[in-house]
């Protein structure tokens, strides 16, 4: 089995508990650049996958199933953007030209997101993979996503005997989960767009890693798991939900000053607080997960707010703990009402 | 021509000669009216957006809202609390205001996949609708055991009235009035959920957008879903057409509901037509601000902000016997004739039940 994207927490993890299942001979991992985590067992290779030595890694490797990891939104270290779409973009082709002629190879994994989908007002409020997107990202991480799984599915096309598994993540969240959106939770303030309260899901780590075992496996009996699926927690929450959960104060700014801000971060280098994430956090998405259940027979262990609620506890407190909130609503209680003599609190 | 249809109700034709005096008079009075009414309508689109703003009032309303449920309780949660009498329930609802509060402020509720807050539906926004669709419009409702208890059923109405009141009145009534208690989920235009606080407001209340995907999915989860398939066309053709059913789009809604086997219940609203009396239409303005037509009545935009309330026009809503379609084979839906059939079938039926009321109605605003 081949790895890409080890020397991210999210591949390191996967990594070192593919190695448990009795299924899997050895592992390969690859990265531009070493790990800090350690690999279990796993082979390291320090190779760029922009670079037409990952067929050399591929063939000498004699890896059956490869689960390609290197599609992320948020740069490693001091990456620039530009650097990450080019590992996104052209690294999957190259690793995908590698696969093509790979006698080995039976299936193949991709990670995705669902940022596919866009967000606009004239969607659908769910989306299942089959719907068409309005308005296609016109940039960065989404973009970057779309062109991904196209050439996912011309590698499907011309490889027919390869199982195909793209896993469109809903925002991962968990304590080590580095995201766009985990850095905007990580502001003491949350600026948010007004006016709007965009729905929200979240996937935790564990579910993430669990799922991708089950892409990179045989079928067990009754389940599929070629095709494209969502995966997303269950439930909904709204941006306002999280940060009041958070305790974090939001501002709400105008559309527009929000676009100009975000453009102003993202020149400063800041954040890649992209156009893409404005419209999220905008519009929101949600997405159906009933393909994930039905075929791929994979039920998520955490809720979207479970997902969060973990995601709290490993972040600290806000400016505005819940708990505090809820102690100035008992002090308010106790405040004598006006008109009846009686304190309030003993009603409670 | 365009009066042929109208003109029997020789009431209605009067009315509509002392229009220029009488919705003037009526004016005077109704505007002190409004002073009650017209902060709610203000109101609910204030309390979402400015959390602090809306830890104010939230309270307050909650607490109004309680007795309102107690009262429906009926005696049994009267008598638990009879001997403790005015005290007793002020403080059991200040109690439960405080705990609606607490779970408000720090983000425990839960909401569906289409964003509806139930808690936040029945407790604030229903609680400001209803003084508008009770003292306001004097809403009155036929046929509400045509609409099942249980089970996806779509509710098929006219549109009309230039801003989509009617809509929310339709919501009130049922959540009001339907013995089971059931949430109608309406589907509103795209531009419902472009514009800020609005699209927030109306996915909290539990509207989504008008499509089949969005339709399907809450038929399917056994939800009752309104839609009024006239759409712009409806709401804001001119006054003189008013009561005359437009187009009903493509007729989707009927081919979503033979997908999944869901009765139509043909629903008429008789009085939403003359609240905003359209007399013409800046097309213009309204390219320029990308809505498709900007209303002028006889006060608006003349009396700026005043000109936008309301006329205080007696409501009636009939929901009509439905037509069910579960009898129909799996392929019946990609069938065009029978689609189209069904459609005039539920067209006609709303057109019938218009004209019924409309010769029943004394007046326009009585």
């Amino acid at each position: 089995m081949l790895v890409t994207g080890v020397a991210r927490q999210l591949g390191g993890r996967f990594v070192r508990r593919i190695q448990r299942d009795p299924e899997v001979d050895r592992v390969v991992a690859v990265d531009a650049v070493p790990p800090e985590h350690h690999l279990g067992g796993a082979d390291f290779v320090q190779a760029d996958i922009r670079q037409p030595t990952i067929a050399r890694v591929l063939a000498e490797s004699g890896a059956d199933t490869v689960v390609h990891l290197d599609v992320t939104g948020t740069p490693l270290g001091s990456g620039s953007r530009a650097a990450l779409k080019e590992t996104n973009v052209i690294g999957t082709m190259q690793l995908l030209g590698a696969c093509q002629k790979s006698p080995n190879i039976r299936r193949l994994v991709v990670k995705s997101s669902t940022n596919v989908y866009g967000s606009a007002p004239r969607d659908p409020a769910v989306f299942t993979e089959t719907t068409p997107p309005k308005s296609l990202p016109s940039g960065g991480f989404a973009k970057d996503t779309v062109e991904v799984e196209g050439y996912v599915r011309g590698f499907a096309r011309r490889r027919p005997d390869v199982a195909v598994c793209v896993l469109r993540f809903a925002n991962i969240l968990g304590p080590a989960a580095d995201s766009p959106l985990a850095s905007y939770f990580a502001l003491p303030v949350l600026p948010t767009v007004f006016g709007y309260d965009p729905r929200l899901q979240f996937v935790h780590e564990d579910d993430v890693v669990e799922v991708l075992r089950i892409g990179s496996h045989e079928p067990r009996r009754g389940t599929l798991n070629s095709g494209t699926f969502n995966i997303a927690g269950d439930g909904v929450l709204l941006l306002s939900q999280c940060s009041r959960r958070l305790g974090r104060p939001t501002v709400p700014l105008l559309l527009p000053a929000v676009t100009w801000a975000g453009s102003v971060v993202r020149t400063l280098g800041m954040t890649d607080f992209s156009p893409e994430q404005i419209r999220l956090l905008t519009h929101g998405r949600v997405v159906a997960t009933d393909q994930m259940r039905e075929t791929l027979g994979f039920t998520p262990k955490y809720t979207t707010a479970e997902t969060f609620a973990e995601f709290v506890r490993s972040r600290g407190p806000g400016l505005l703990p819940p708990e505090t909130l809820e102690r100035a609503v008992d002090r308010l209680a106790a405040l004598p009402l006006p008109g009846s003599g009686h304190p309030t609190h003993s009603a409670n | 021509m365009a009066d042929a249809k109208v003109i029997p109700f020789d009431d209605d034709h009067r009315s509509r000669g002392g229009a220029a005096q009488r919705p003037a008079r009526r004016r005077g009075a109704g505007g002190r009216r409004q002073g009650g009414a017209q902060p709610a309508a203000v109101g609910d689109v204030q309390p979402l957006p400015g959390v602090a703003s809306a830890r104010e009032d939230e309270p307050v309303t909650a607490a109004a809202e309680q007795p309102r449920e107690r009262a429906g309780d009926g005696p049994g949660e009267g008598s638990g609390g009879g001997a403790g009498s005015g005290d007793g329930t002020l403080e059991r609802r200040v109690a439960s205001g405080l705990a609606f509060l607490r779970r408000r402020l720090t983000g425990d509720y839960e909401v569906d996949d289409f964003g509806y807050d139930e808690e936040l539906t029945d407790q604030v926004l229903m609680s400001l609708l209803r003084p508008v669709y009770e003292k306001y419009f004097r809403v009155e409702v036929k046929g509400m055991e045509n609409i099942p208890s249980e089970g996806g059923a779509l509710i098929v109405a006219n549109h009309s009235g230039t801003v989509p009141v009617d809509g929310l009145m339709m919501q009130v009534a049922v959540h009001d009035h339907h013995p089971a208690g059931r949430h109608l989920r309406l589907l509103a235009a795209d531009l419902v959920f472009m514009l800020p606080v609005v699209n927030e407001l109306a996915r909290k209340l539990g509207h989504t957008l008008a499509c089949a995907e969005d339709a399907e999915r809450l038929l399917g989860q056994g939800e009752l879903v309104g839609v009024m398939p006239e759409g712009f066309k409806g709401i804001g053709k001119p006054f003189g057409e008013r009561y005359k059913l437009q187009r009903f789009g493509r007729g989707g809604f009927v081919s979503t509901a033979l997908r999944q086997r869901a009765p139509i219940i043909p629903c008429s609203i008789v009085g939403a037509e003359e609240i905003y009396p359209m007399i013409g239409n800046a097309k213009t303005l309204a390219r320029l601000l990308g809505f498709p037509y900007f209303p002028l009545t006889p006060t608006f935009p003349w009396l700026g902000p005043l000109g936008a309330v309301p006329l205080p026009t007696k409501w009636t809503i009939q929901f009509g016997e439905p037509i069910p379609t579960d009898g129909y084979p799996p392929e019946a839906a990609e069938d065009p004739m029978l689609m189209f059939n069904l459609t005039d079938q539920v067209r006609e039926q709303i057109q019938h039940t218009l004209y019924k009321l409309l010769v029943q109605r004394r007046s326009v605003f009585f």
